[in-house]
């Protein structure tokens, strides 16, 4: 009883203590965002005078409603069409037991490992050759590709489990392999449907290295490409700079602690099966 | 032939290792290749014909503008003779130690100590303060840390406030301090996302198995390596699994914190191949690099899943 209450208190002691170091970041960006611009803030101290308009003057420093505008923009172009082509290659690999579906299987699974690094070279010249270069096209599209083997890999372990028995009931009712897919199967893998969405949604957000290297005016990036283009910047004004990169955070935040349920489930779930 | 429906979803995935079984001789299955296409051909253009490209780039010289010449295995010689490109990829593996060891030994600490206390599972507050650094752009992690570390940030205030002031420096400016920084970044934003890992794993192991290991003896250090660690295999894996891949790859914190300076003690694969094919215009080297750096990971990957998934029955 007693080492249990002493481990008790150590256990919630440590963790408090990693509390705050996953905080103190965000605490010192915030502090540091409310000094005049320009002007060299020390650690973590509160202003004497308060500059709450450094937030406006980042917001038009870095054309942060264009840059919203240009994300969601991406993110719609993105999730959708991935979760959709996913779910159809999911179903039939998973529950069809489409002849065949196990070597392509397993011809996703060998791109769950890969780092982007590794392809980005031949990946500017494909979106160039397209003539895509700088549009939001050259993110969208090599990003729906590389999605594939973790979305195809989710889904399928989704339809895995899904009950045969279901399908042979609506076979013997006539239904088509379409209807079984659209009337059955689609919303009864609600759930898993709405986990990779916010999946696919947070990391298309966040992607950097495809904004950099494929599209070079920040208006049409990724909300993170566009943060690497305002720190190129304003990276001297520190102030300024930490204003802006917490206005970038916040949609992020915000839909974050208004999903944090959906967002933690998704996340576990996510890296366990990936 | 229906009867060969066997309800056993929950055995879904044994019924698929062993496949022929006959799952209805589906005469006409192929045609369901048509639900397979979509995401087969978005994979083949932008993963697939890279991955290919990549392996043939990597045996020319090429500038990116002009006709590319063969170059035979030059490039990998040059990858593997050249000090610095050598010391990139090492660079990589000291990353390991603080993107994987850290988090996962912190993660374990917690874990063990507030198993019992916490089966109730965790409070929300702290789940959702410890996913936070999943959640924002690393882009973001490497601007807070990089004013974090600098001479004027926290951690230097923090240091003197507790009269460590000697110890204070510009973290990331610093030739032998650089890449230890970089690493504490990468811990950080892995961090959470272990512990919750590794705590959900544990409450799910049954408490009559520790109540067994008490009744012969164990110890708690025993009791750990005989219980514990066996119970979470999985988890565990699977946070190796992931902070190694981001080690091995990591870009974005290192481009925003000190574009791998100073000199060249931060470099990282992902940066070099970055800066050797869109700066240096060396596509056929960058693009050997990116081969390897590809290998690397499935060579760190590989045995990895190989012990988590043996015997499991996943």
């Amino acid at each position: 009883m007693i080492v249990d209450r002493r481990n008790t208190v150590v256990g919630w002691l440590l963790l408090a203590v990693l509390m705050v170091v996953t905080l103190l970041p965000f605490v010192s960006m915030f502090t540091s965002a409310l000094f005049p611009s320009g002007s060299y803030p020390i650690g973590i101290s509160w202003p004497a005078d308060p500059h709450w308009g450094n937030f406006i003057a980042a917001f038009k420093a870095a054309d942060m409603g264009v840059m919203l505008e240009s994300s969601v923009l991406i993110v719609l172009g993105v999730v959708p069409i991935s979760v959709l082509i996913a779910t159809l290659a999911g179903f039939a690999i998973g529950h069809l037991r489409v002849r065949g579906g196990q070597v392509a299987f397993v011809l996703f699974l060998v791109g769950l490992t890969l780092p982007l690094e590794g392809v980005i070279v031949p990946l500017y010249y494909e979106v160039r050759s397209f003539g895509l270069l700088g549009s939001r096209w050259a993110i969208i599209l090599p990003l729906i590709g590389l999605f594939m083997p973790f979305a195809v890999y989710w889904m399928r372990a989704h339809f895995v489990t899904a009950p045969s028995e279901l399908s042979e009931a609506a076979r013997v009712d006539g239904a088509s392999t379409w209807q079984l897919f659209w009337r059955i199967h689609v919303p009864l893998a609600r759930p898993a449907l709405t986990s990779l969405a916010i999946l696919l949604s947070v990391w298309t957000w966040n992607q950097f290295l495809l904004a950099i290297v494929l599209v070079d005016n920040p208006t049409n990036r990724t909300m993170a490409g566009a943060l690497g283009a305002f720190q190129g910047q304003w990276g001297t004004d520190i102030p300024l700079l930490n204003a802006g990169s917490l206005l970038i955070l916040a949609p992020t935040l915000l839909l974050f602690l208004a999903f944090q349920r959906h967002f933690v489930t998704a996340l576990l779930q996510g890296s366990l099966k990936g | 032939m229906n009867r060969n429906y066997a309800p056993a979803p929950a055995a879904g995935a044994q019924q698929q290792a062993t496949a022929p079984r006959a799952h209805r001789a589906r005469g006409a299955s192929h045609r369901y290749w048509g639900f397979v296409a979509p995401a087969l051909v978005a994979y083949g253009a932008f993963v697939l014909w890279p991955i290919v490209q990549t392996v043939r780039y990597s045996f020319t010289n090429w500038d990116g503008v002009t006709r590319a010449t063969w170059a035979g295995t030059s490039n990998y010689r040059t990858v593997f003779t050249n000090g610095q490109l050598l010391g990139v990829i090492g660079h990589s593996f000291q990353l390991i130690a603080y993107f994987s060891v850290i988090p996962i030994v912190l993660g374990l600490a917690v874990a063990t100590v507030m198993r019992r206390v916490v089966s109730s599972r965790m409070s929300s507050v702290a789940r959702v303060v410890l996913f936070l650094p999943q959640v924002v752009p690393l882009v973001a992690a490497g601007i807070a840390w990089n004013w974090m570390l600098s001479t004027t940030g926290a951690v230097d205030q923090i240091l003197q406030k507790v009269g460590l002031g000697s110890l204070a420096h510009s973290w990331l400016g610093d030739f032998s301090t650089a890449l230890p920084a970089v690493g504490v970044i990468g811990a950080w934003v892995l961090l959470g996302l272990c512990i919750v890992l590794l705590l959900a794993g544990m409450t799910k192991i049954d408490v009559s198995l520790y109540e067994a290991a008490q009744l012969d003896g164990a110890g708690p250090v025993r009791e750990f390596w005989s219980v514990t660690l066996p119970g979470i295999r999985q988890e565990l894996g699977v946070c190796v699994t992931v902070t190694v891949i981001a080690a091995l790859s990591a870009f974005d914190i290192v481009y925003i914190s000190t574009q791998g300076g100073p000199g060249t003690s931060t470099m990282v694969p992902g940066l070099e191949i970055y800066q050797l094919a869109f700066y240096n215009r060396q596509m056929g080297l960058a693009s050997a690099l990116a081969v390897v750096l590809m290998l690397l990971v499935l060579v760190c990957i590989l045995p990895i899943q190989w012990y988590v998934r043996r015997g499991s029955d996943r």
